[in-house]
């Protein structure tokens, strides 16, 4: 049998100094709570505690508590990270700890901020269009390798902490021009399925702005579901904006072999 | 002015209230039907409950095994469930379920694959065939991002972070629902030819639970306040293995696929307790020792499974007992171990990092353990509620012309205890038929009046925490209600203790009618959660009712006092619902007669 290390049983408290941002579109500002944090405790825990002791108004998302739903985004201590993933021990001990809501996007009220925009992002992006199924009771045949780079993107939780990170929206607020890293991450997806034969990059140089990116892995290092954005989808997703538009023999190739 | 202005007022043909997977499939299935189809759910799009699902899907498409059939499958399904099941759903359930995969896989989920490439399928509790078609241990998050993904193409109407707040009625049948946005607080009225309740269950009722804010019982109890039958809500199922540390995630899933990878349950002295414990229902399907049972989850077709895989119900219980005896883990569980795959496969580490990759995530950040090195620490977590809105099982309307359920909210499929991955197949089949009868109901039943004095009621009625700023603490009134419900109404129950209950429910419930607000409308927590307690404090009495009424352990239910199943209680469900002085009655209703060839069904899979 493995063996088992327990961490330690006894819970051993400390009062731990939160400052939240507070405020809606009008304005706001950061507000003192001191939380008594116990062991194990993760950053959404001290929120609800907040919520429950001393702010029960107090406005932020979550479902799973587990990594799962990216419903918790925030910005902790300045990093885009989920509140639920965000242990109280991995923080620097003595410091306040500073929680405000994601930048990119609109506030709402306190931790909550307006993410429709990847919403409508998404509405635009051609939809999966699945060849012919090779069998009579209408389903594929399909290996697992041919699948696996498609899995990788769809474990995306939608945190959209990647499109708070990236400067092209966060600092240059290009939310027109440029789909945003989550949304490279989907169109990958569809385009690495092996059963999709719809063709989305046109779209990709022309309206979805993959010429903004220029590879700084921002998105991937706040990744929480570590996909490797940047090198797995953005990258290869360029490569083949410019073996289609740039390259004249692979365009020549393609007049004659139609995408299968 | 008219009376509906101070609503923001829209018209459908079909209502869908919840956008889980039982939701976003009727709706699906309703809008194909060419009628104007709208949803509501109280999170953002795709944050649904479903999304947590890891095991996989319930369906006898026989890719790995091809004994599997439907009929094994609906044998399994009743068996499970104690024979309370419906077996009208448990039919179309068996029957129709791979369509809905395959249908799946057509609109862009991307399956794990066989060595032939086909979809995989993996070993489940109570499942006699490997029948769980999944994706690593993150099948909900596949699904539901599947039906979204297809879903914003079909021309729904989506309203997000809405809550409703009630059904409207009018002549006899449903003509809308009442409630909120979050966001800004302003009052909705949404009127439609048909409604589908596809919200989910009712975990916050308890302390320890893997089910989140969402899980308030809001579909159940809004069905009830007009009338509907609840049905079977005695039966709520604790999962066998919840985490247990360290304390702020108690209760959060260890999926059944870390036992249907090979994952084995040991007590404090190392010893592989569930061997000491075969129900005689399963006798004959169990492994006789741990060779079989490896053999069995590594796919040797002439071996039986090991007992770590008999349904939860009675893995909870045996988990219990051994905590009880003493025999539990440091804090207060029991060990599963995945780590000791490694004596029998090579690189084990790998295949338990590709095959389980969420635990091994979850365990690493959340814990601080390596699963694939050290054993977890695992209890008992209130799960899932088979009980829920009594329905047609053709149809799932209810007995309210115009109101369907589906999803965890519906009862029936699942009898007194549900089998691991038929849940995510239940959203799909039973979506699917919600969505085609709404639709036809629609059809034939336009939106009517709603009724102004209704809407002033509620209004009333929700806004009144704002008068008493200093009243009563909703979060308090909550975390004692599952205070009440874990210590009174959990895995193991008796008279005293549910009677206690019930008592203090209704001093909750007292408590509640005082409840106070601070701040706006405006994304306010506090005020949303007093409006949620009125249907957790509903849902959680008719669990208790149901419970005490039941003198027999069946299933998802143990009594203490009654610790045997019962011949007299195996012939009726439980039926719950609204009596005409305002409180609860209770009917105990014959159970649904049987075609006979599907009791030869049984027979043959005995
Ligand atoms: C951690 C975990 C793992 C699981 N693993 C599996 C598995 O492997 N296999 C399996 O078969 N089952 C599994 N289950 C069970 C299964 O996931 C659920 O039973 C199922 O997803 C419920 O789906 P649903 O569509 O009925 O409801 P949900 O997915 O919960 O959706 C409910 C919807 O209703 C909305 N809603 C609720 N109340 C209101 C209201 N008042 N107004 C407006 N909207 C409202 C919610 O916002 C949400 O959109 C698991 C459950 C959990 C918690
Ligand atoms: S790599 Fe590209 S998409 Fe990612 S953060 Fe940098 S610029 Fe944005
Ligand atoms: S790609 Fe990663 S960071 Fe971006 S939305 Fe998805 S899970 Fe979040
Ligand atoms: S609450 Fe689901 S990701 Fe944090």
């Amino acid at each position: 049998m493995a063996s088992h290390t327990a961490n330690s049983t006894e819970s051993d408290t400390r009062t731990v100094v939160f400052r939240i941002w507070r405020g809606d579109v009008n304005g706001g500002q950061f507000v003192v709570y001191p939380v008594e944090v116990t062991q194990g405790m993760v950053v959404l825990d001290c929120v609800h505690k907040i919520q429950a002791e001393q702010a029960q108004d107090l406005a932020c998302r979550w479902n799973c508590k587990a990594g799962k739903c990216g419903s918790c985004s925030a910005e902790i201590n300045g990093k885009p990270s989920l509140m639920c993933m965000t242990r109280m021990d991995m923080m620097p001990v003595g410091e306040e700890i500073m929680v405000e809501p994601m930048q990119a996007f609109p506030i709402i009220r306190d931790l909550v901020t307006d993410v429709s925009w990847n919403f409508e992002v998404k509405k635009k992006i051609k939809p999966f269009k699945p060849r012919k199924p090779d069998n009579a009771d209408g389903s594929w045949t399909v290996y697992q390798a041919d699948v696996e780079r498609a899995q990788e993107f769809r474990k995306c939780i939608e945190c959209f902490l990647c499109q708070d990170v990236c400067h092209v929206l966060r600092d240059h607020h290009k939310h027109d021009e440029f789909i945003g890293p989550r949304s490279m991450v989907f169109t990958a997806a569809l385009e690495m399925n092996p059963l999709d034969t719809e063709d989305r990059l046109a779209d990709l140089k022309n309206r979805d702005g993959i010429g903004y990116c220029n590879i700084t892995k921002c998105c991937t290092k706040v990744c929480p579901e570590h996909i490797a954005i940047t090198d797995n989808a953005i990258i290869p997703l360029k490569e083949r904006v410019v073996d289609e538009f740039y390259d004249p023999i692979t365009r020549l190739f393609r007049m004659f072999r139609p995408k299968s | 002015m008219s009376a509906l202005d101070k609503y923001i007022v829209t018209e459908h043909d079909v209502l869908i209230i919840g956008a889980g997977g039982a939701g976003l499939r009727a709706a699906v299935e309703s809008s194909a039907h060419g009628v104007r189809t709208a949803v509501i759910c109280k999170s953002l799009l795709g944050k649904a409950h479903t999304v947590m699902a890891e095991g996989g899907m319930a369906a006898a498409m026989g890719n790995v095994d091809d004994r599997d059939s439907w009929e094994v499958h609906f044998a399994d399904t009743m068996r499970g469930g104690g024979y309370l099941n419906n077996p009208v759903m448990a039919e179309h359930h068996a029957r129709e379920a791979p369509s809905r995969v395959r249908e799946l896989e057509s609109w862009g989920a991307v399956f794990d694959r066989t060595k032939d490439g086909k979809i995989l399928q993996r070993n489940f509790g109570g499942h006699r065939y490997p029948r769980l078609a999944h994706v690593g241990d993150r099948t909900g998050l596949e699904m539901l991002r599947t039906l979204q993904d297809h879903g914003i193409h079909q021309g729904l109407d989506i309203y997000m972070e809405m809550t409703v707040a009630a059904l409207l009625t009018s002549g006899g049948r449903v003509v809308g629902a009442y409630g909120y946005d979050r966001e800004r607080g302003r009052m909705r009225v949404w009127r439609a030819g048909a409604v589908v309740l596809a919200t989910g269950g009712i975990g916050k009722a308890f302390r320890i639970t893997s089910n989140s804010w969402e899980y308030t019982g809001d579909g159940q109890a809004l069905a009830y306040e007009v009338g509907a039958e609840l049905q079977d809500m005695e039966f709520v199922q604790f999962h066998p293995t919840g985490m247990v540390w360290p304390p702020s995630v108690r209760g959060i899933l260890v999926t059944e696929g870390v036992r249907g990878e090979g994952g084995v349950l040991r007590n404090s002295e190392g010893r592989r307790f569930m061997f000491d414990d075969i129900p005689e229902l399963y006798r004959n399907q169990v492994a006789k020792d741990e060779d079989e049972g490896w053999r069995y989850v590594t796919g040797d077709k002439h071996a039986q499974r090991p007992p770590e895989l008999l349904t939860r119900d009675h893995i909870a219980r045996c988990i219990n007992r051994e905590i009880k005896a003493g025999r539990g883990s440091p804090h207060g569980g029991v060990f599963l171990d995945i780590g000791w795959i490694k004596e029998r496969m090579p690189n084990a580490s790998e295949h338990i990092k590709k095959k389980l990759p969420s635990m091994y995530h979850q365990f690493k950040e959340l814990a601080g353990v390596d699963i694939t090195a050290e054993a977890m620490e695992v209890g008992p977590t209130t799960h899932y509620v088979m009980g829920g809105i009594r329905v047609d099982g053709n149809t799932q309307m209810c007995n309210i012309p115009g109101l369907f359920a589906a999803g965890e909210v519906a009862a029936g499929l699942h009898g007194s205890n549900r089998l691991g991955g038929n849940s995510l197949s239940d959203l799909l089949v039973f979506g699917q038929r919600a969505g085609e009868h709404a639709a036809k109901f629609a059809k034939s039943n336009p939106a009517a009046d709603v009724d102004v004095a209704q809407l002033e009621r509620e209004t009333a009625r929700a806004l009144e925490p704002f008068d008493r700023p200093n009243g009563e603490n909703p979060y308090s009134i909550q975390h004692d209600l599952q205070n009440v419900m874990q210590d009174l109404v959990g895995i193991v129950r008796t008279q005293s203790e549910m009677e206690q209950a019930l008592d203090r429910i209704g001093g909750l419930n007292a408590r509640s009618e005082k409840t106070g607000v601070v701040g706006h409308r405006e994304f306010n927590p506090g005020w949303h959660t007093a409006i949620d307690l009125r249907n957790l404090l509903t849902v959680a009495e008719a669990v208790t009712r149901a419970a005490l009424d039941r003198k027999e352990s069946r299933g998802a239910q143990f009594r203490d006092d009654f610790p045997t199943k019962s011949d007299e209680c195996s012939t009726f469900n439980t039926v719950i619902s609204k009596g005409g002085d305002g409180a609860m009655k209770l009917e105990r209703r014959p159970i649904s007669k049987m075609r006979p060839e599907l009791t030869a069904i049984i027979e043959k899979n005995k």
